[in-house]
């Protein structure tokens, strides 16, 4: 008999952190099985954010770094800067990426730094027990927006894919999201291009994806995926935002 | 300039010396954000990196400089920033991360007056950041304080040796003045990047064991285990690192204790004005972390005084204080937002302290 399910080699086999139906596990096994099927875990180089993966580097069984907050971008391009021949990844949060490290996101795209940056974007800080991010939809109650997020007082959710597609040095920027086995496959499908950008030296790949976060939603697993496919992708929205591949 | 050739006097102001010097005591990855008085040093690394097949990046912040540091040291490369004033203050956080993940780098410390924006004139105001921590944590970075632009190029070859060897940054601290007088300096120190093996680098993990580089102990126990680590490292950095010079102790009344700038104003003074009736010497600490508080400890048991002179409102002398314990007064001259203090008034200090100590008064 066949084994249709096993734990990839580079995903250490423990329990993890996460609370159930969050989707951070499922991008990190996602990461796990890429880095197999590449056949690359001897050349890939991870950096762990400050947010609720900051332990991926217990799961993932790859060389990693731990980085400040919102600070991975400019950790990975000193790590590549030294290893350009190795595969370097940083895997961050919304608040992580799209709030405290807003600079050294653009900058690190502005450069073409040829490194890939997985964004995990739950619309709120999960680490910290669920406040506002900047990412935050418009009337989504969080601990910090009792009421709601208020344009007014809180401004708007902040398009990170948008933002970077127009940015001269970024090569591949696209959104997705873990809602159902056909967007987890199409999500993979995302990231192995992500990784293929970088290896062959086309430079600055992003994949941003929506990710439930039910313990700070307040919603079933159920709900969670609803949330995105309904409410989320609306502000959201999923696809390709620029790609090499189909730039002169 | 192009290369350098060993034993040949090149004139070059401060800033130029630690920027060439670590390029080769074998440093390849400079990251750095424009802030006077320390500009020449990206100005030289932007000519010479690409000339030695080295890495520099003008970056959008000192944070991004600090952390594509951090990056570099995890990589198990030689690397280096360098900053003043408002810069330096924006690199704590990282420079708390590299000490907690014990990653070795080189950070060259340009003095300027503060608080605030300040100005970009000589100031010692930054001593207490410096030495103290000044980011998060208990942690110290290894802080050199040379006097001299040949001295400061020989420090920056030390500042690699030493933050490979202990795993820990290390800093330059210097002042406007230091980084933009220009003196000749030649470069006779060996390049020795491959002393320590850094087997912890982040390489991939082709063939071994993971690695990993971070400064997060969440278990139970386990940070408090990493900081006896870290702090049984400094004990032994404080046995094996201390350095200074001294002039004129053994048989002195008056010791001055002071540092770079002020320390060279200070040999200036002993050099020409022994109109007093007292001898005075000189201990000039060259790390001001770890701090040569047993030489000051020594001679605290024998003379009438000390005197600290600083370009602040009196950071050094605390540690000073701390040396002496009691045993003797300890007197403070200091001037600020770019007061230099002179050797006239120094000797007015000394004036002072001696008539302080004719009447018996207690010093302060
Ligand atoms: C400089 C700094 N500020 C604040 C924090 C506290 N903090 C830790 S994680 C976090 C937010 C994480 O949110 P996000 O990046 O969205 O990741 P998530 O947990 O949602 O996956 C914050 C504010 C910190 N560690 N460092
Ligand atoms: S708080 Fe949210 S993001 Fe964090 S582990 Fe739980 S579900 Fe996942
Ligand atoms: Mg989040």
């Amino acid at each position: 008999m066949e084994a249709i399910y096993k734990t990839p080699k580079t995903l250490i086999d423990t329990p993890t952190h996460y609370c159930p139906g969050c989707g951070h596990g499922i991008v990190q096994r996602l990461i796990a099985e890429i880095i197999d099927e590449m056949d690359i875990r001897g050349k890939t180089i991870g950096l762990a954010p400050v947010g609720c993966a900051v332990l991926a580097y217990n799961y993932l069984d790859i060389d990693m770094c731990e980085a400040a907050h919102g600070r991975p971008p400019s950790v990975a391009t000193g790590i590549k800067r030294v290893h350009p021949e190795k595969i370097v990844f940083s895997y961050q949060g919304d608040g992580d990426l799209a709030a405290i490290g807003t600079a050294e996101i653009i900058h690190t795209a502005n450069r073409g730094e040829n490194i890939t940056v997985i964004f995990v974007n739950n619309a709120v800080y999960g680490m910290t027990n669920g406040q506002m991010a900047p990412t935050t939809l418009i009337n989504q109650k969080t601990l910090t927006t009792p009421h709601g997020r208020s344009e007014k007082n809180d401004g708007y959710p902040l398009r990170v894919c948008e933002i970077l597609s127009v940015i001269d040095g970024s090569r591949f920027i696209a959104r997705t999201s873990i809602t159902s086995p056909k967007n987890i496959i199409k999500t993979k499908q995302l990231l192995e291009k992500g990784f293929k950008t970088q290896i062959q030296e086309k430079g600055f790949s992003l994949i941003e994806i929506l990710s439930p976060c039910p313990v700070y939603w307040r919603m079933s697993s159920v709900e969670s995926l609803k949330f995105i496919d309904e409410e989320m992708s609306k502000t959201f929205p999923l696809g390709i935002f620029k790609d090499w591949e189909n730039q002169n | 300039m192009t290369s350098t050739e060993k034993n040949k006097k090149y004139l070059l102001t401060g800033n130029e010396a630690c920027a060439e010097a670590a390029i080769q005591a074998g440093c390849r990855f400079y990251y750095g954000y424009p802030i006077t008085p320390q500009n020449e040093i990206l100005t030289h690394m932007a000519i010479r990196m690409p000339q030695v097949g080295g890495t520099f990046i003008q970056v959008e912040s000192e944070l991004a400089a600090i952390n594509m540091v951090y990056g570099s040291a995890a990589a198990g490369a030689r690397t280096m920033t360098s900053s003043s004033g408002p810069g330096i203050s924006l690199k704590q956080e990282g420079i708390s991360y590299l000490a907690g993940s014990e990653l070795p780098c080189v950070i060259v410390n340009i003095q300027r007056g503060g608080p605030g924006l300040g100005d970009i004139s000589p100031s010692q105001a930054d001593y207490f950041q410096a030495v103290k921590g000044g980011g998060h944590g208990d942690y110290h970075t290894i802080v050199l304080a040379p006097g001299s632009v040949q001295e400061a190029a020989d420090l920056v070859f030390d500042a690699f040796d030493l933050a490979d060897c202990y795993r820990n940054p290390v800093m330059i601290l210097g002042d406007a003045q230091l980084g933009q007088m220009m003196e000749p300096v030649v470069f006779n120190k060996k390049c020795k990047p491959n002393l320590y093996k850094k087997d912890w680098a982040l390489t991939g993990a082709d063939g071994r064991k993971k690695n990993i580089i971070k400064s997060f102990y969440p278990v139970k126990g386990e940070l408090e285990k990493f900081n006896a680590k870290l702090q049984k490292k400094y004990r032994q950095i404080k046995a094996e690192e201390v350095r200074y010079e001294e002039i004129n102790i053994e048989n002195a009344d008056i010791v001055i204790v002071a540092y770079g700038t002020c320390a060279r104003i200070c040999k200036e003074f002993l050099k020409k004005d022994q109109s007093l009736n007292v001898k005075v010497g000189l201990i000039r600490p060259i790390t001001l972390w770890p701090f040569p508080a047993d030489i000051i400890q020594k001679v605290s048991e024998r003379v009438q005084a000390i005197l600290t002179v600083e370009m602040s409102a009196g950071q050094m002398v605390e540690d000073v204080r701390l040396s002496v314990s009691g045993r003797c007064p300890v007197h403070f001259y200091g001037r600020t937002g770019g007061g230099i203090p002179t050797p006239k008034e120094i000797l007015k200090k000394i004036s002072e302290i001696v008539s302080v100590k004719v009447k018996g008064t207690c010093a302060t």
